[in-house]
């Protein structure tokens, strides 16, 4: 299981670095988001201001929208040519198969929260504190995220209308970890980092329980894509 | 000599359209059979069905000693389609979409080279994203894939179109060696003479059913005829 | 509630019409109770009248997605594995989602006057909130198309999917807004405490009524969908025959695979030609 996810990971950064989709059109997406909200709600910055206040929030509901093309992209990939029975026909494990995609998608949005959180903090005008827990609720949140995210991805593959399917199925599931990941960067941005630990635990659970219902499901939803 | 495919009034469905409607074959292991019918008589469904890809709603069938209806999934690392798609990655080079396929079916990675080679596609091509070769092109990774994979059942659907006649003359010598090798071909073609002259016997189906079987004549059905005797 | 009968004779609908029958007169006689001969709380004045439709419309969404969840995984089980559980699950989640739009609605007309506002980011209404488009994408789940026993795998794992998250949004949406500010209202169901003599029977027959309907729309739906998939297999039978015929006049030789057989069939059938069995198309 864990060669072939290794196997899977592999291939599907191999072709992120070859198509440069992720960098090109991903990224970008998610710092128009961020844009958008700053002539929403600016053009006030700096203490105070709704924008500083709120950036928390904006922050992870752009990371949220980045993961749904970040995991509609990975599941393009395998639908271009042959419809997904390549990918069962290969011969690779399904959990393997979920556990390689959702490690290549999670790999992909940490880097680009990296950037983005530098992009909020700027544009913004928040300054970042507490970078251990803003890390650590970034790895969490992210592989809940993920791991609901391509197993919902599996699932609208076969769908005709998978592009609005994905997002319906999605977003209501991981209002969760919306909650919970805003809450500790609030928290940890306001200088009280020690409050929302019960949160990360959240996370944590939110993460265990979708990665586990992967795991299991996979095979079974890919059959039937 | 057991059969490597044995399907007994097999009926799989698209829908509510039925695909093969009661189809029955027996395909002997190591040999090698050319499917011939019009467009839409259940070809491709019938070589889909024996990988493993459409699920069986009523008959028998089993392929290379997988009961289908029970499991569809073990049987899938033993064959090699050669399909209307590839099952290749755009944007990944010649060179690793095989090397990807052939890992991912636990084959030997030590065929790849030799594989490429034999398909012309060791030269400047290795390293060129599938996605800017030709329909042709993209037809020799795929059959550079099964070569490096050696299933012991191969499944070609259509599998010289798109091929210009050196690939043609290959696949050719890639079916006799096959067999030589010990592995059960299927081919689906309308490529009539070109397929016959490598098969050993010629079904013809229509209508999702086998309607007719004959020998073929030549240099491989003789080899079949004393078997059979 | 036996999943495992057919899609129902005669009888079945006999008990289906006395079962709405039931729910009509109960939903009527809940309406007249709640409308004429409760009279007005001494807190809430006529307000009151919404509580005997409120908690019970969610009452019957909580009963909904229960059975839904539990027939999913009961067609999960492979000793249980049966179609009939599947339809079941989707049968109960339609209703439920009705119902779960009707919680929203009712609940927010009540929220309006007693909180003066429409919407509140309580822990049960986003939950709700968030309940009903969770189950919406369910439903957009079962309608993706794909082979029966396919779908139905598919569909009771994304029940089971949605249904795992329902605790985690009750309990986030719970601790964000305690972190916030402790909620300032209850929930209206809590507002039953105080309720008694002729609001109390009322109160519980709004329950047993809408139950009552919620058990004749579920039979109903069933119903339907189990038609529908008996319609799908007796379609197959004549589909069969119209693959098969678009062969034409010759003669199906399927039936004599054997390798033994092949030299009669060499002998028998000279080469049959690609384009000859299928003339014509």
């Amino acid at each position: 299981m864990l060669r072939d996810a290794w196997l899977v990971a592999g291939k599907d950064l191999r072709i992120e670095v070859r198509s440069k989709v992720a960098l090109g059109q991903v990224a970008p997406f998610a710092f128009v988001v961020v844009l958008l909200f700053g002539l929403a709600l600016g053009p006030a910055v700096g203490r105070g201001s709704v924008l500083s206040a709120a950036a928390p929030g904006l922050f992870w509901v752009a990371v949220l929208l980045a993961t749904v093309l970040a995991v509609q992209r990975s599941f393009a990939v395998e639908a271009a040519d042959g419809a997904a029975d390549g990918l069962r026909l290969s011969g690779l494990d399904p959990a393997g198969v979920f556990l390689g995609k959702a490690a290549a998608v999670a790999g992909q949005l940490l880097v680009l929260e990296l950037f983005l959180a530098a992009a909020v903090s700027l544009v913004y005008d928040r300054h970042l504190s507490a970078l251990v827990v803003l890390a650590a609720s970034c790895v969490t949140a992210t592989i809940g995220l993920v791991a609901a995210g391509v197993l919902y991805g599996v699932v609208s593959m076969g769908a005709r209308q998978r592009e609005t399917l994905l997002p319906l199925l999605f977003f209501p599931l991981v209002a969760p970890i919306l909650l919970g990941a805003t809450k500790l960067w609030g928290e940890a941005l306001a200088g009280a980092p020690g409050r929302g630990s019960g949160w990360l635990e959240l996370l944590g659970a939110f993460a265990v329980a979708y990665c586990a219902i992967g795991v299991v499901a996979f095979g079974p939803l890919l059959e039937e894509a | 000599m057991g059969a490597a495919i044995s399907l007994r009034e097999c009926v799989s469905l698209s829908g509510r359209f039925p695909l093969l409607a009661g189809l029955s074959l027996e395909v002997r292991e190591g040999e090698v059979v050319h499917l011939r019918g019009p467009n839409g008589a259940g070809k491709s469904s019938l070589l889909r069905l024996c990988a493993g890809l459409v699920p069986v709603v009523s008959g028998s069938a089993v392929v290379l000693g997988h009961d289908l209806r029970t499991d569809r999934h073990s049987v899938r690392r033993e064959v090699g389609l050669l399909g209307h798609s590839g099952f290749l990655y755009d944007d990944l080079s010649v060179e690793r979409n095989v090397r990807f396929a052939v890992r991912a079916a636990r084959a030997d990675p030590g065929q790849v080279e030799g594989a490429l080679r034999r398909l012309g596609l060791d030269g400047r091509l290795r390293h060129v994203p599938v996605a800017r070769l030709s329909a042709g092109q993209r037809r020799r990774v795929s059959l550079a894939v099964l070569v490096a994979r050696r299933p012991r059942l191969w499944l070609l659907d259509e599998p010289h179109a798109g091929l210009d006649q050196d690939g043609r003359a290959e696949l050719d010598q890639l079916v006799v060696e096959a067999r030589a090798a010990g592995s059960t071909v299927v081919l689906a073609s309308h490529e009539l003479e070109r397929a016959s002259a490598v098969s050993d016997r010629v079904v013809g189906l229509a209508g999702g059913r086998v309607v007719a079987a004959s020998l073929c004549e030549g240099r491989v059905a003789g080899e079949v005829g004393s078997d059979v005797a | 509630m036996s999943p495992g009968a057919g899609p129902g004779g005669g009888r079945g609908t006999a008990v289906l019409r006395v079962l709405g029958l039931l729910g009509l007169v109960g939903v009527v006689a809940t309406v007249w109770l709640g409308l004429w001969v409760t009279p007005p709380d001494r807190f809430m004045g006529n307000l009151v009248r919404l509580l005997y439709l409120h908690p019970a419309i969610a009452w019957v969404m909580y009963i909904a997605y229960g059975i839904a969840f539990l027939s999913s995984l009961l067609y999960l089980w492979p000793r249980t594995r049966a179609l009939a559980w599947d339809r079941l699950a989707g049968a109960s989640s339609e209703v439920g989602v009705v119902f779960t739009g009707l919680t929203l609605v009712t609940g927010s007309i009540w929220g309006r006057p007693t909180w003066g506002v429409w919407w509140t980011w309580d822990p049960l209404l986003t939950t709700t909130a968030l309940l009903f488009v969770l189950y919406l994408g369910y439903l957009a789940v079962r309608q993706i198309p794909g082979e029966r026993e396919a779908r139905a795998r598919r569909s009771a794992i994304a029940a089971l999917v949605a249904f795992v998250d329902v605790p985690i949004v009750y309990f986030s949406v719970l601790w964000w807004r305690s972190l916030h500010q402790p909620p300032t209202v209850d929930d209206p169901v809590t507002g039953k405490t105080y309720v008694h003599g002729s609001m109390a029977w009322t109160l519980l027959l709004s329950f047993v009524a809408l139950t009552l309907v919620y058990a004749w729309l579920l039979a109903h739906r069933y119903r339907l969908a189990a038609l529908a998939d008996l319609e799908e297999g007796e379609g197959l039978e004549l589909a069969i025959a119209e693959r098969r015929a678009e062969a034409g006049g010759v003669p199906a030789r399927g039936e004599e695979p054997a390798g033994a057989d092949l030299v009669g069939a060499a002998a028998g059938v000279p080469d049959p030609g690609a384009r000859g069995p299928g003339a014509g198309r």
